[in-house]
């Protein structure tokens, strides 16, 4: 199993078993980690997942499409590092994947 | 004061569950007035994801979004239903019984219903502006900082800073260039989602230096009293202030239960608990169906609110037509239906 780690902004961890072909957003839902609203259900349609990709993680995730860049705009404090987690695929080779969720989704 | 338009049903929410409880009323002979704050029918099929695949309507292997609020609109043509869009239900006071409920709805554009039932289809809630999360945001808002523009003349001679890289910040900005004193466009990135011709615009007032483009996001807000006096920007070299006095944010849309909340109705975190046969509410004559209602086991499915919908449209039918009773009927094989639906 895959297993990704969430961070919340009060720094506290959670690391959690992820379902391979799941999506990082999903898999946060799931587990009831706190920080990701996930509004639109997953539609990349609303910038409520949005999170912060550990550095050394970043360039290991495909680039973001230009519909989630578009939809990052709605975000608050976007940073480099700034992804959707529903456009994130859980894939065996993000075993240890590490996201910081924001302060607020607004 | 406005004219009192007087109705069988207000339904309050245009999503498909709205669109399809027209449907169900109307084969019951019973009129409705559709309210909804977005601007089209629809409500999150159409504003949230109308190209998606939905694939869990029955009959449908798969539709979109849009493609199913096309033919829910299709589908209730022929009972005439009345919308009103851009507005949303502010009041809601009860006129009649228990026995006989009525109700004076009022919204806030100012039109005024009088009608026997309502329906509260409102998903989610209503469509709003998206806030930044900047402290002491509020105590600006609506003084200095707005989410929409009302009346142009509240930024005539100000210092503006429109803040998005959508067709809303663009619009704006060209817009509001003519008679404000300065207008700067702030936006995260340099890469815009308007229309080509608004950004190309845009870059040419800002290459003739008659208005300002930033690539930043807001940190924090400076001022008193509610007057805004400058706002502070993150951006590549730093935090920098910004004077204005007027701040135009768009940051997109986000749902809010709204004034539904003020309406005397039992609520359970933000949802309306409702019976199951009925879908009424604790109060005779309002009912709510799909998203925003609750009872065990519910799951917001579409098809969850189109059974909610016919089962609803039973008991309205009561409060309707008290004297009548009920017969029910197939579309399939009643000649009255049929007629109703125009293909008799």
């Amino acid at each position: 199993m895959t297993k990704i780690t969430f961070i919340d902004a009060a720094g506290q961890s959670r690391t959690v078993e992820a379902e391979d072909g799941s999506t990082v957003m999903e898999t946060a839902l799931k587990n009831a980690v706190p920080g990701v609203e996930a509004e639109c259900g997953g539609a990349c349609a609303c910038a409520t997942c949005h999170v912060y990709v550990d550095e050394s993680w970043v360039a290991r995730l495909p680039k973001a499409e230009q519909m989630e860049e578009d939809m990052l705009d709605f975000a608050f404090d976007v940073r480099p590092t700034s992804r959707l987690s529903c456009q994130i695929k859980v894939r065996p080779e993000l075993d240890g994947l590490t996201v910081t969720t924001p302060e607020k989704q607004g | 004061m406005s004219e009192i338009i007087k109705t069988d049903v207000v339904i309050v929410g245009a999503g498909p569950t709205g669109l399809f409880a027209v449907f169900e009323l109307g084969l019951l002979d019973i009129k409705a007035h559709l309210i909804d704050i977005l601007p089209k029918p629809g409500g999150q099929c159409a504003e949230l994801y109308p190209e998606k695949p939905i694939y869990d309507i029955p009959g449908f292997p798969m539709v979109t979004g849009q493609g199913l609020v096309d033919n829910l609109m299709q589908q209730i043509e022929p009972f005439g239903p009345t919308f009103h869009y851009n507005e949303m239900v502010e009041g809601l006071e009860v006129l009649g019984t228990p026995q006989a409920p009525a109700f004076r709805v009022r919204t806030d554009g100012g039109k005024i219903f009088e009608t026997k039932a309502v329906i509260v289809a409102a998903g989610g809630g209503s469509f709003q502006p998206k806030r930044p999360p900047v402290a002491t945001i509020e105590t600006y808002e609506n003084s200095s900082v707005f989410y929409a523009v009302r009346k142009m003349e509240d930024f005539r001679d100000r210092t503006v800073l429109i803040v998005g890289g959508g067709d809303s910040a663009l619009d704006w900005t060209l817009n509001l260039h003519p008679i404000a004193r300065r207008v700067i466009l702030m936006h995260r990135r340099d890469d815009f989602r308007a229309a080509p011709h608004s950004v190309n615009a845009m870059r040419e007032l800002v290459a003739s230096k008659q208005m300002d483009l930033l690539i930043g996001q807001i940190s924090g807000l400076k001022g008193e009293n509610g007057q805004l006096g400058a706002v502070t920007v993150k951006t590549a070299e730093g935090l920098v202030d910004v004077a204005c006095d007027r701040m135009l944010p768009f940051f997109g849309l986000t749902m809010k239960l709204g004034p539904i909340a003020d309406w005397g109705l039992n609520l359970h975190e933000q949802l309306v608990p409702v019976d199951t046969e009925k879908f009424e509410t604790n109060a005779p004559g309002i009912f709510a169906i799909g998203d925003i209602n609750t009872y065990p086991g519910k799951l917001k499915l579409i098809l969850s609110g189109f059974h909610e919908a016919a089962l609803a449209a039973q008991r309205v039918h009561r409060y309707v037509y008290p004297e009548k009773k009920l017969l029910f009927q197939y579309t399939t094989s009643s000649t009255n239906l049929q007629k109703k639906l125009g293909v008799a």
